[in-house]
């Protein structure tokens, strides 16, 4: 009976703590911990939720704003301007063939268009047509190993991102080259970003410049800022 | 001739789920709030110190974000200890005819008869037993609480479980949904407050098992 009694006496306190007045017991360590472990808990549910076969819901072109909403962690005119010229998409971890590649041979691979929504862990979704390559067909022509667990992706503008191999080899994911029927604008990424219709806009890296294949997570910029790692939709 | 004491009595199961569910509740609504704010639909903020997520400033500071993350990982941590009790509740209340036996019978005649009765001040309180507003009120957030799960559902996994923001008008449709009920919820919550508040033996009972009413003197 105590221990009933002190368990409703402490769910009512830190109800009442963050009702009343506002205190808030979310920056203890103690918190930040237990919810850690809970965000770790639904990456497993998540991955486990996640189909390769699902396709995400596809809108017709009329659909698609033309200008897509620029969103960040710096302002758009910050944006990196990579020169065509001198770019290279490096490769590194387990792939047979890491020679770079340059952005005219990249933009010779078989391409798709797909207008799909994006929907932002702000709350907001907008729906845009991308066109490119399937991640797996890239992946397939340089001799990745599909049996491992991750593909990160490093980029110019300081974000450094990763995804589940099941998620990098779902037809829908993209290394997308152009928005709107046109080529990439630089604020969007140009040359290059990566477009998953199954994840949140976070796991959409812009601007790749490494593409990497591993067994260990890759650490990723907003999840080292507390955001939940799987983060799928 | 004396009438039995009023006595109030919720088993282990009914006390334990409300209060988890009580607690899931205001962490769905105070990280709820925060999550709106980055991206609200209505023209209206949230004033921070009335939600959930830690310190604003100081995780800008330090993340260049406004808690968000955090108030996410609660959300998505309240998800489960609500969904959990929620179903614990229901469970119980079937299984055991708590349900049956208390939120029964309810009808429109009932509940407008009560309801006005209410406003008037004139509708008395037995311990033990709900009257037809009540009755309506449990059923009703009871059912607010499945909407906010099944829309939380729709918005938090658009693709996996396409179509189902269907049944909202779509995914913006959803989350308008999402915020509604999570108003009527509120309003639930406030009026429960209140009329514990009035009824101060009614929280005794929730918390201890049990509470009976003081013997009334007798009238001649």
């Amino acid at each position: 009976m105590i221990s009933r009694r002190t368990f409703a006496g402490r769910t009512l306190s830190v109800g009442a703590l963050t009702l009343l007045t506002g205190c808030d017991v979310s920056d203890t360590d103690a918190v930040q911990a237990a919810l850690a472990r809970v965000s770790s808990w639904n990456d497993r549910v998540q991955a486990w939720l996640f189909s390769g076969r699902r396709l995400a819901p596809t809108f017709p072109e009329s659909a698609a704003v033309p200008d897509f909403r620029f969103n960040a962690f710096y302002a758009a005119d910050r944006s990196p301007v990579l020169a065509p010229d001198d770019y290279r998409l490096t490769l590194a971890g387990r792939i047979a063939d890491k020679r770079p590649w340059t952005v005219a041979r990249l933009q010779e691979l078989p391409m798709q268009s797909q207008v799909t929504r994006h929907v932002c862990v702000e709350g907001w979704s907008m729906i845009g047509k991308w066109t490119g390559t399937p991640l797996s067909v890239f992946l397939d022509r340089i001799g990745a190993d599909r049996t491992a667990r991750y593909v990160g992706f490093e980029c110019a503008d300081g974000y450094y991102e990763g995804i589940d191999m099941p998620t990098a080899l779902h037809p829908q994911t993209l290394m997308a080259f152009q928005l709107s029927d046109r080529k990439l604008p630089t604020r969007y990424g140009y040359p290059l970003k990566i477009r998953i219709p199954t994840k949140l806009g976070f796991k959409n890296p812009k601007f790749v410049t490494t593409l990497y294949v591993t067994n260990e997570r890759p650490r990723t910029f907003w999840t080292d800022r507390g955001y939940n790692w799987f983060s799928g939709i | 001739m004396t009438a039995p004491p009023e006595q109030a009595h919720h088993a282990w199961p009914v006390r334990l789920a409300h209060w988890i569910m009580a607690a899931s509740v205001l962490v769905m609504i105070g990280s709820g709030w925060r999550i709106y704010n980055a991206s609200p639909i209505f023209p209206f903020r949230f004033p921070d110190w009335a939600t959930l997520g830690g310190d604003v400033e100081a995780a800008l500071a330090l993340h260049n974000d406004p808690g968000v993350a955090t108030a996410i990982a609660w959300h998505f941590a309240g998800m489960w200890t609500l969904a959990l009790s929620w179903l614990g509740f229901v469970v119980w209340g079937i299984a055991a005819g708590h349900f049956w036996r208390d939120y029964l019978p309810v009808g429109p005649r009932s509940f407008w008869r009560d309801f006005t009765a209410a406003l008037r001040f004139r509708l008395a309180h037995r311990l033990g037993e709900y009257n037809a507003v009540q009755r309506v009120f449990y059923w009703g957030v009871l059912a607010a609480l499945l909407g906010l799960m099944v829309s939380g559902l729709a918005i938090w996994k658009p693709v996996q479980t396409y179509p189902l923001e269907r049944l909202f008008g779509g995914f913006e449709g959803a989350r308008v949904v999402h915020f509604l009920l999570m108003t009527a919820v509120c309003g639930f919550v406030a009026v429960h407050l209140v009329l514990v508040a009035l009824v101060p033996r009614t929280l005794l009972a929730m918390v201890l098992g049990r509470a009976t009413a003081p013997a009334k003197p007798e009238t001649s």
